[in-house]
């Protein structure tokens, strides 16, 4: 395997250095490193991170291939600093048996661009009746640990605790769609102020906050793990921020658009910004990136939903819900979450600050730890296995939806500029980006 | 000047009250031998209609032909709207046809504005979903200003179902707009939450308000919403948001009673009510030719 | 009305689009040069007023129309002489002609004026129609087209405070203030009291502050 010498770099931001990567793992950090008949990488002034990870993605694949397929999008995940990425289950068949994870994993180990971690349907067909194989696929060769409805929610409490109970069993991990469907039922955005004004049937932030208290009660009762997809309100902080006090094992993420967006773009009832849960108010995103910044919402992940121009270019109601985020994820993150200073003053103001190590922990090492995958989300270093991104921080840079190598266009950002550029990634030692440009 | 009407917040004070005294002027067409205007000859209107709606729909359509405008009309029925086509293909086909006004009724609220980016035309929204329906409202205020002489003022009660109407949210912009004091008065679950930004008062208690209004007007609640736990049942609904003979005759003498149509007897309105002289509801239908003529001189008799 | 939803520019309420379609001209005078005084127009409705009660036969079954803006204070004032001088009571009405203009396309949308006839009617009567100035003659054939919706007049004649000449089309007028010969670069403006403040004919060179306001009529 060839050798690559990063010149340079600055490791989450700190001062100058050489990185040696040779036969998949970084062999060597120090100024002047180098390595025999190694490729020389000029990387001055980027900042190095772990390779980012995402544990919410919709790769698509099987079934709605037109809009993306496992490699389109982990082309789009590798451009987006990814190494690698957790792929919901709501394919087409439904991942709910060892046979399609597996394929699912293989798909991704062929395309090549990043890791893709299959993630288990927790019910046979989503369909929130019975219980799917889960050990059969914990134990498969995609050896999944999270288990998601997601796109549905576990909404039968007791088929909900015997979910967490019984991935116990091989340390796996519930990730909840929190959305209670009763109180959802045709529900368009966020209820509030927009919604009774556009005539939009509301989706109450009640119907997140009520799932979320039950299930850090059931996660405490039955001793379990319980991770909570897409946080989107305050009142969802307050709940974890309680349930973490009390020592209950949840975890949160949060995505990159409720960070940045809020309900009051539905009134151009352009459907790129319908998703669920709902763009909420500012008090929300606020209260978010607090929970961000103080860990109480432990991660980012980008519930990248690609969808075709049909299902997007319609009436409002008509349309899917879900947005792209794989590409734009790192962006919004710095632009929204990182300390202006070390941006060169390009974020939003605002008190809810992180360092470099905190972008690192938030979307690659912590993310790493509640999938279980070993190899990643560790910072570049002697032996580690090299999943690294080269940023570019002073770099800005505007979104163009013709730009995304997503099969899909619905993007929320198109026109909006944003800081980082994502210049290069490398994948167990291989670069899947150089220059910006994806390697395969 | 105008573009299109989507949302009865699209008007500012000035342009309403146009609206209304042009309407004023296009009345006196339908008294008229001939009932026909030449200003929009040569312009083409296409009625785009994805609900039933006979009563609206004739009424635009005789408010393009008084004013010598072609009518297209584009219905749900028997076209390729049926057939699954999308808004936006058939927004390239009215396109190319040269529609210059495309008046679009339709269940999904904001079908006018997604309709309004992709043709070159006017849009005119004539209610779009549970959201706006602002011809009916230009036409309520139209009513109101016959009658009782001004808004700047009025005290109107709207009371039923707000939160499936969008007769309710034209009007309570509109009325606003134009200075009158609208109180919504509805059961608290048919009523949306962020009621409270509107420019508007709410009650849940029809009897408190009813002594104390120049205009009450009703809308329609369906008997469906019953099934879906909005209310018990019809006959605890029209017990206490029903307007009967005894409520009516608690109104103040020159306050009048409004209905957007089409009524259920016995349910939100009592039909002696409905027939009474104080009852607007016919007047309601001929004011809506006129508006919606001032409407469609305002968005195509100018320069385009 | 508006909006391309998300705020975009042509999406917001136009403020002044009433108080723009209800302007006229510019009062600002300008390089105006006075044609008549007051004095001068008082005397030229007078003649009028006697030319309609001689050609007319007294004025009977006779109905004066003014077309807005200023042929409506002209026909006021043309049925007060009338009055005056012989006792008769000439009905007047008002007839805008917006809705029959030919040129609509040509402009921002302009605001309807109120027609109003006289209880009795044009059925059977002579009608005068009463407008300040008379150019193209454009306004004259709106007018008989809406005339001819409203009723049917036994005759139709046409009055004017001022003739400036350059028709578009085989009309003419009954009763002529003023002839005035004007050059196309010119403009023609007429004041009067009931709508201005002031009587006073004016005429302007030409020059770009005599370019009409949007919904004014260049004349």
């Amino acid at each position: 395997m060839s050798s690559f010498v990063l010149t340079g770099a600055r490791i989450l931001g700190a001062a100058k250095t050489d990185i040696v990567i040779t036969d998949g793992v970084v062999a060597e950090v120090a100024p002047g490193a180098s390595a025999p008949g190694a490729t020389r990488i000029d990387a001055d002034g980027l900042v190095a991170l772990p390779g980012l990870v995402d544990l919410h993605t919709h790769l698509r694949e099987p079934g709605r291939e037109d809009a993306e397929t496992v490699e389109s999008g982990s082309r789009a995940a590798a451009l987006g600093g990814y190494t690698a990425v957790c792929a919901m289950a709501n394919t087409d068949p439904v991942a709910d048996t060892a046979g399609v994870v597996e394929q699912v994993y293989r798909l991704g180990r062929d395309a090549g661009l990043a890791h893709v971690q299959p993630i288990g349907a927790v019910t046979v067909g989503l369909a929130g009746e019975r219980l799917a194989e889960l050990g059969a696929m914990a134990d498969s060769a995609a050896a999944v640990r999270i288990f998601s409805d997601d796109g549905h929610c576990v909404s039968d409490p007791r088929l909900m605790r015997r979910a967490l109970e019984y991935v116990k069993a091989f340390d796996g991990v519930i990730a909840q769609h929190a959305e209670e469907p009763r109180l959802t039922a045709g529900a368009q955005m966020h209820e509030g102020e927009w919604s009774a004004r556009l005539g939009l049937t509301g989706w109450p932030a009640v119907a997140e906050e009520a799932i979320i208290a039950r299930d850090v009660l059931l996660a405490e009762h039955v001793g379990a793990r319980l991770h909570i997809c897409h946080v989107s309100t305050a009142g969802s902080v307050e709940i974890l921020r309680w349930a973490k006090a009390r020592g209950i094992r949840v975890t949160a993420e949060v995505t990159p658009h409720h960070l940045l967006l809020t309900d009051a773009l539905a009134e151009s009832y352009d459907p790129v910004f319908k998703v669920n849960p709902p763009l909420r108010t500012d008090a929300d995103v606020a209260a978010l990136r607090a929970a961000l910044a103080d860990g109480v919402v432990d991660v980012v992940a980008t519930d990248h939903a690609p969808h075709t121009v049909e299902d997007k270019e319609c009436e409002w109601p008509y349309a899917r819900p879900g947005m792209l985020g794989l590409q734009t994820a790192l962006p919004v993150v710095l632009h929204t979450m990182l300390d202006p200073a070390l941006l060169d003053g390009g974020g939003e103001p605002g008190p809810a600050r992180l360092d470099w190590d905190g972008v690192a922990e938030r979307m690659s090492r912590r993310p790493a730890r509640i999938a279980g995958l070993a190899g990643h989300g560790r910072d570049p270093a002697p032996g580690v296995p090299a999943n690294l991104t080269l940023v570019d921080p002073a770099a800005r840079v505007t979104v163009d939806g013709g730009e995304i190598a997503s099969r899909s266009r619905n993007t929320p950002y198109a026109g909006r500029t944003l800081p980082g550029r994502v210049v290069a990634t490398f994948l167990a030692g291989a670069p899947t980006v150089l220059d910006g440009k994806a390697q395969r | 000047m105008i573009t299109h009407l989507l949302s009865a917040a699209d008007l500012d004070r000035s342009t309403a009250t146009l609206v209304l005294d042009t309407a004023t002027e296009m009345a006196t067409v339908a008294g008229r031998e001939v009932k026909k205007l030449p200003t929009l000859r040569g312009r083409t209107v296409v009625n785009l209609f994805y609900e039933d709606s006979t009563r609206t729909r004739t009424s635009f359509e005789v408010a393009a032909k008084r004013l010598s405008a072609d009518v297209i009309n584009f219905s749900a029925k028997g076209s390729s709207v049926s057939k699954g086509e999308s808004l936006k293909d058939t927004a390239l086909t009215l396109q190319a046809m040269g529609a210059d006004a495309v008046v679009i009724r339709h269940s999904a609220s904001g079908a006018p504005h997604r309709l309004a980016r992709w043709v070159d035309g006017s849009v005119v929204n004539a209610g779009d979903g549970t959201h706006e329906h602002p011809t009916q409202a230009l036409l309520d205020a139209y009513t109101m200003r016959s009658r009782l002489g001004t808004l700047e003022g009025l005290r109107v009660a709207i009371v039923g179902d707000v939160l499936h109407s969008r007769v309710a949210r034209s009007n309570v912009l509109l009325l606003a707009t134009l200075g009158a004091k609208v109180t919504l008065v509805s059961p608290p679950t048919l009523l949306p939450v962020g009621v409270g930004a509107w420019p508007c008062a709410v009650s849940y208690d029809l009897d408190a308000v009813l002594g104390d209004v120049d205009v009450v007007m009703m809308l329609r609640v369906q008997r469906e919403r019953m099934n879906d736990s909005y209310f018990p049942s019809a006959r605890e609904y029209a017990r206490r948001y029903g307007l009967d003979v005894a409520r009516a005759a608690r109104l103040p003498e020159h306050a009048i009673v409004m209905h957007p149509g089409p009524m259920n007897r016995g349910m939100e309105i009592a039909p002696e009510v409905a027939d009474s002289a104080r009852a607007t509801i016919v007047e309601q239908v001929a004011n809506g030719v006129s508006v919606r003529m001032a409407v469609l001189y305002l968005l195509l008799g100018g320069k385009s | 009305m508006t909006a391309p939803p998300a705020g975009l520019p042509e999406g917001r309420p136009d403020h002044d689009a009433a108080n723009r379609l209800k302007s006229t001209e510019a009062a600002d005078p300008g390089n105006h040069r006075p044609i008549l005084t007051g004095s001068d127009l008082a005397r030229i409705t007078a003649r009028i007023a006697h030319q309609i009660l001689e050609k007319t036969r007294g004025a009977t079954d006779t109905v004066l129309l003014g077309i807005p803006t200023r042929g409506v204070p002209l026909a006021a004032r043309l049925a007060d002489r009338i009055a005056a001088f012989e006792g008769v009571q000439v009905p007047v009405g008002t007839l805008d002609v917006t809705l029959y203009r030919d040129d609509l396309r040509l402009q921002r949308t302009r605001a309807v004026g109120p027609t109003d006839l006289p209880p009795g009617g044009i059925d059977g009567k002579r009608v005068i129609l009463a407008d300040d100035v008379l150019f193209s003659g454009r306004t004259v054939r709106a007018a008989l087209d809406a005339l001819n919706d409203l009723g049917r007049p036994s005759q139709v004649q046409l009055a004017v405070l001022v003739d400036r000449g350059h028709r578009q089309l085989p009309i003419r007028a009954d009763y002529v203030g003023k002839n005035l010969p004007t050059s196309l670069a010119e403009s023609v403006r007429v004041l009067l009291r009931e709508v201005d403040g002031a009587d006073a004919v004016l005429l302007a060179g030409p020059s770009e502050d005599t370019a009409p306001a949007a919904g004014g009529e260049r004349r």
